[in-house]
């Protein structure tokens, strides 16, 4: 289980990544494994507004579908094009090719609210037990 | 079931007629407008003949389980012996030719097996009238609920929330969303059971309903139900009980008695109707006569000397189906009803709460039984012995296939983790019934000797295990035709 | 012991030992007293299976026999079904199984809704379908919901005054709980379509679907392109909705037609019209709308080894999964009925099919035309399949009579639209004879010399 230093985390198994400004969203490791394979990604279109905590697309397995909550308000800048054909680039690589969506931070100050790699891989443990 | 049979499009040759259509008449007509002309001449459609035909779709039915040819013990499903007299009413031409719009002196024969049916379906509920017309239990549910906010309307307001356990199947909170409904969750207690304090705890004049399966989805009798009922009824909320699971209280309780208000019933489970893979079903609902207002046109009303339909209900929630939904199905379950009479329905009550209680008892040393309440007419295990093994409760149903039994529900009700849900029903005789349980019994024995045999099973089906994640990914549909070859 | 249960009083007691209860009661005693003191369940002892038989005939005799002469449709159509399709239907390996949920040994069933939607997609001329639905009726409601899905934030519905009354009346039923569709109705021009003035005149921003009969309640073949060319301008959805499968054999797809969703009741093809049900419903839509598809949907797939299977899929769409937030709350098809659909089609081909649509809207015609020759003029105008609409109000007085003595002179128009007064909708099939056809020829103009047979 993968827990790279280099992305913050919220208690709902996104990460989001820091980059020149603008924030890249995903879904943890550990998510994509509780989740087990991956069918479909529903993203929201570029353009539209989130708030923090707010459900902004929808992950589905075989067996069960989950929300996708942001970690941060801000306005979204790009998707994923390659998910639509390609679901299983979650599972391959969560952090990495298996982005869901690129954020204009609105508030800079909520990434501060976040959990680090160890917080989260305390939650984790946590959860697993 | 080794027989390769390809798509009935693969089949043919063109120009092969299958079945000689009776001949146009001759004369002078205006022709169909060229605009209006199909496009593409039918082209795809199969060309093949009749002998083709009926051996593309034996050999199909070979390659599936089925009620009548094993014990098929789906929770919640009630898979019992679909009579086969009842197939031959079905197809009497007085009923199979009889069109829905004659007048209705001319479906007389057709109204009394309907009328015959609300009553006997009022006798077993002990509510006040029944409307035939949904074509499947959800389909109840929509009917249910409607009912539900119209009897809040006419009292100002249609409330807002419906409460629905946590044990519930996933029709109910769909139906309630549907509805236009916000669902709120009652939690079960330790025995698997809805207490009256929990329902008090979060009812209030903002719940237009409670929505309560009994049997609830682990085989429990809910027995605060009276209570249950008596908090919702003391804030003003009607108590909607899905019936899925009659086949346990017929002749045991009635939900009239309960505190229900309005119900569906699952003809397709309780009364014997054929599954046919997936439906036609029917999901009569069942109200008390607060609610009889509501129900859908047209009402089936009762003249001195004849039957008749009623279209005029003003207050009526409309209908949800063409004429008066699946009359084929109604006339069978119907048939089920004569043939066991009221003595009858409430022996195979009995005899299938004793089969899933026999089942219990020998699978309960090697299986974990997540709740000890006694069971009704199914019971609720779950694979957590097995998981030292990496044996779980799909490796279980999929090597059950082997042994020549259909799997239990699995995974399903979702409070339980890996459940195993056994409905074995009434029709199935003692020896069947330790046959399946020797199965289930050896493959636990398996799961210790050599898991991989269960967890590659099933080995002697048409396939193997399916990929179904490569099916959800990229969805294939249906059958496209070859592109015309180049040149 | 009752019928239908295998237990010997010996068995029984050998359960119970087993069980380790006395009595069947026993199994029972944790449900009230009160309530089971009152359980008795107030019906006649059983009958024996040639009771059974002798009852039902009984029933089934007051109703009307093959002779007479029915001119319905409206929603149920009589064909003749070939015998492969019965035999098929009583196949208990299909009849008896469920939705098929452990694929391996249900591959009859889904390879056969697997070519069912085939059969569906192609004759309604979209990509894909799904597995079905109850009937055409909450098929057209599912479609009004589903573009509800897609578009959001629209509202308005319009639904064709030329659709068949209970499928409108479904579709209001099904949105009686929800607050954000507005249904507003299609006024019919004289010609027997939806007036597509009216349409243009009333189309706005809001504008969510418009659902057209295709053929309509008339008969009518509605200008269901027309419609669709002014819905898309309006950026809002066309549903096509056809009563008479049928008519699909000779007319426009509703796909090249513009329907981006085409739906219709499947009853015509191979199942009786057994009072009105079961049916079924066909569901076909674009490819890409396909995760907001409501009801169950099968696919391909292989196994470990790479042999072609079928297992039911996309299922993150339905309630079992997605709960109150599911496309729809359906969780069955009407699988026995898509078997018959698959059958049927299956044995007319692509011939048969093609003649069989043929030989109705000639039949139909024909009949039209002597009709009016004896007085019954045609309502309306615009092109039918194998139904219409005639003028005959001293018939329509008398329908009840003449229906009485065997001739059910079609359905009066005015027991749903009371605009069309002294009006009979008639549908002439190949079931039709032409001894039948003169009947109805005698009732319009009874005083006119019998008439000689259509084929003289």
């Amino acid at each position: 289980m993968e827990f790279p230093d280099d992305v913050r985390y919220t208690k709902d198994h996104e990460w989001l990544r820091l980059n020149n400004g603008d924030g890249v969203v995903g879904i943890t490791d550990f998510a994509q494994d509780q989740l087990g394979d991956v069918v479909f990604v529903e993203l929201p279109a570029v353009g539209a507004e989130l708030s923090q905590g707010q459900a902004f697309g929808v992950v589905e397995s075989n067996k069960t579908v989950s929300d996708l909550f942001a970690p941060v308000s801000g306005r979204v800048t790009a998707v994923n094009p390659a998910l639509r054909d390609e679901p299983e680039r979650v599972n391959q690589d969560p952090y990495g090719e298996g982005w869901m969506i690129r954020v204009a931070l609105g508030r800079r100050q909520e990434v501060d609210g976040l959990l680090d790699a160890a917080g989260y891989r305390a939650l984790v443990e946590d959860e697993k037990s | 079931m080794l027989l390769d049979e390809p798509l009935i499009f693969e089949r043919g040759s063109r120009g092969r007629e299958g079945w000689d259509v009776p001949p146009a008449p001759a004369g002078e007509v205006l022709p169909l407008p060229a605009e209006l002309r199909r496009e593409d001449d039918l082209a795809g459609l199969p060309e093949v003949g009749e002998l083709e035909v009926l051996r593309h779709f034996l050999r199909l039915s070979q390659w599936n389980y089925s009620a009548a040819t094993t014990l098929y013990p789906l929770g919640s499903c009630t898979m019992k012996y679909n009579p086969v007299v009842n197939e031959e009413a079905a197809r009497l031409a007085g009923f199979a030719r009889l069109h829905p719009l004659v007048p209705a002196a001319l479906a007389q024969g057709a109204l009394a097996v309907l009328a015959g049916l609300e009553d006997a379906l009022m006798a077993v509920t002990g509510l006040d009238a029944v409307c035939l017309q949904p074509a499947a239990g959800a389909h109840g549910e929509l009917l249910g609920l409607l009912l539900v906010r119209a009897y809040h309307v006419e009292r100002g307001n249609p409330r807002r929330r419906v409460l629905i356990p946590s044990s519930a199947h996933g029709t109910n909170p769909a139906s309630a969303a549907l509805c236009g409904y916000e669902v709120t969750e009652v939690p079960a207690n330790e025995r698997g059971l809805i207490s009256a304090a929990a329902v008090a705890t979060v009812m209030d004049e903002s719940v237009a309903a409670l929505m309560v399966t009994n049997p609830n989805t682990l085989g429990l009798f809910e027995e605060e139900i009276e209570a249950v009922s008596a908090a919702v009824h003391a804030r003003g909320g009607l108590v909607y009980m899905d019936g899925a699971n009659m086949n346990a209280l017929m002749g045991v309780a009635k939900p009239g008695d309960m505190g229900v208000d309005v119900m569906h019933l699952n003809l397709h489970k309780t009364f014997s109707t054929p599954h046919g893979g997936g439906g036609p079903g029917a999901g009569p609902v069942a109200v008390r006569a607060a609610l009889v207002d509501y129900l859908p046109v047209p009402r089936l009303v009762r003249r001195a000397d004849a039957f008749a339909w009623n279209e005029e209900a003003p207050k009526s929630v409309g209908r949800l189906h063409a004429f008066y939904g699946n009359f084929g199905i109604l006339l069978r379950a119907y048939a089920y009803i004569l043939r066991l009479g009221g003595a009858g329905l409430a022996e195979a009550t009995r005899l299938a709460v004793l089969n899933a209680n026999y089942l219990r008892a020998r699978l309960v040393s090697t299986y974990h039984l997540p709740y000890a309440t006694p069971s009704l007419h199914e019971c609720v295990f779950t694979d957590r012995n097995l998981q030292d093994h990496d044996v779980h409760t799909l490796d279980v149903a999929k090597r059950l296939l082997d042994y020549g039994f259909y799997a239990p529900t699995i995974y399903f009700p979702l409070v339980v983790k890996g459940a195993l849900m056994i409905e074995p029903t009434e029709s199935e005789s003692k020896e069947t019934l330790d046959e399946f349980a020797d199965a289930m019994l050896r493959i636990a024995a398996e799961a210790a000797t050599d898991p991989t045999l269960v967890r590659d099973a099933p080995h002697t089906a048409r396939t193997g295990r399916l990929d179904e994640t490569r099916a959800a990914r990229r969805p294939v549909l249906r059958w496209r035709p070859a592109p015309p070859a180049a040149g | 012991m009752s019928a239908y249960t295998p237990h010997t009083p010996g068995d029984v007691a050998a359960m119970l030992a087993t069980i380790g209860v006395r009595s069947l009661d026993d199994l029972f005693a944790h449900v009230p007293a009160a309530l089971r003191a009152r359980a008795a369940i107030g019906l006649p002892a059983g009958l024996t299976e040639p009771e059974l038989r002798a009852h039902l005939d009984a029933l089934a005799a007051r109703d009307p026999g093959a002779e007479a002469a029915v001119f319905l449709g409206a929603g149920a159509y009589p064909h003749w079904s070939p015998a492969v399709v019965d035999q098929i239907l009583r196949r208990s390996e299909f009849a008896t199984a469920y939705t098929p949920y452990q694929p391996e040994v249900s591959q009859g069933t889904l390879q056969t809704i697997f070519e069912f939607q085939t059969f569906a997609a192609l004759l309604l001329g979209l990509e894909v379908a799904n597995a079905s639905m109850y009937d055409g009726a909450s098929a057209t409601a599912e479609a009004v919901l589903m573009a509800r899905r897609l578009l959001p934030g629209r509202r308005t519905a319009w639904l064709s005054r030329a659709l068949h009354p209970h499928y409108r009346a479904t579709v209001a039923t099904y949105l009686r709980g929800l607050h954000d569709v507005v249904l507003r109705e299609l006024p019919f021009a004289a010609d027997g379509r939806s007036d597509l003035g009216a349409l243009r005149a009333g189309l706005g921003e809001d504008a969510l679907c418009v659902v057209v009969g295709y053929p309509n309640v008339f008969g009518v073949v509605d200008d269901l392109a027309g419609a669709a060319a002014l819905v898309h301008e309006a950026g809002a959805l066309a549903v096509s909705v056809t009563t008479e499968p049928l008519a699909l054999a000779m007319l426009r797809s509703p796909g090249a037609s513009g329907a981006d969703v085409a739906v219709a009741e499947g009853q015509g093809f191979g199942l009786p019209v057994s009072y009105g049900g079961p049916g079924v419903g066909l569901f076909a839509i674009h490819e890409r709308h396909v995760r907001s598809m409501p009801g169950r949907v099968v696919g391909e797939t292989v196994d470990a080894q790479g042999r072609r299977g079928f297992v039911l899929t996309l299922a993150t769409r339905e309630q079992h999964i997605r709960r109150e937030r599911a496309t729809s709350n359906i969780c069955t098809n009407q699988g026995l009925c898509t078997l018959a659909v698959t059958v049927y089609l299956s044995m007319l081909g692509r011939q048969g099919l093609r003649a069989l649509a043929e030989a109705n809207y000639r039949a139909a015609h024909l009949a039209a035309a002597r009709l009016a020759a004896a007085g019954a003029t045609p309502a309306f105008g615009a092109p039918f399949f194998n139904e219409f609409v005639v003028r005959a109000p001293e018939v329509v007085a008398r329908w009840e009579t003449l229906a009485s003595e065997g001739l059910v002179a079609g359905f009066p128009l005015e027991r749903w639209y009371p605009e069309l007064a002294g009006t009979l909708l008639l549908c002439v099939t190949e079931t039709h004879s032409t001894a039948q056809i003169d009947r109805l020829l005698h009732a319009v103009a009874p005083l006119a010399p019998k008439p000689r047979a259509a084929r003289a």
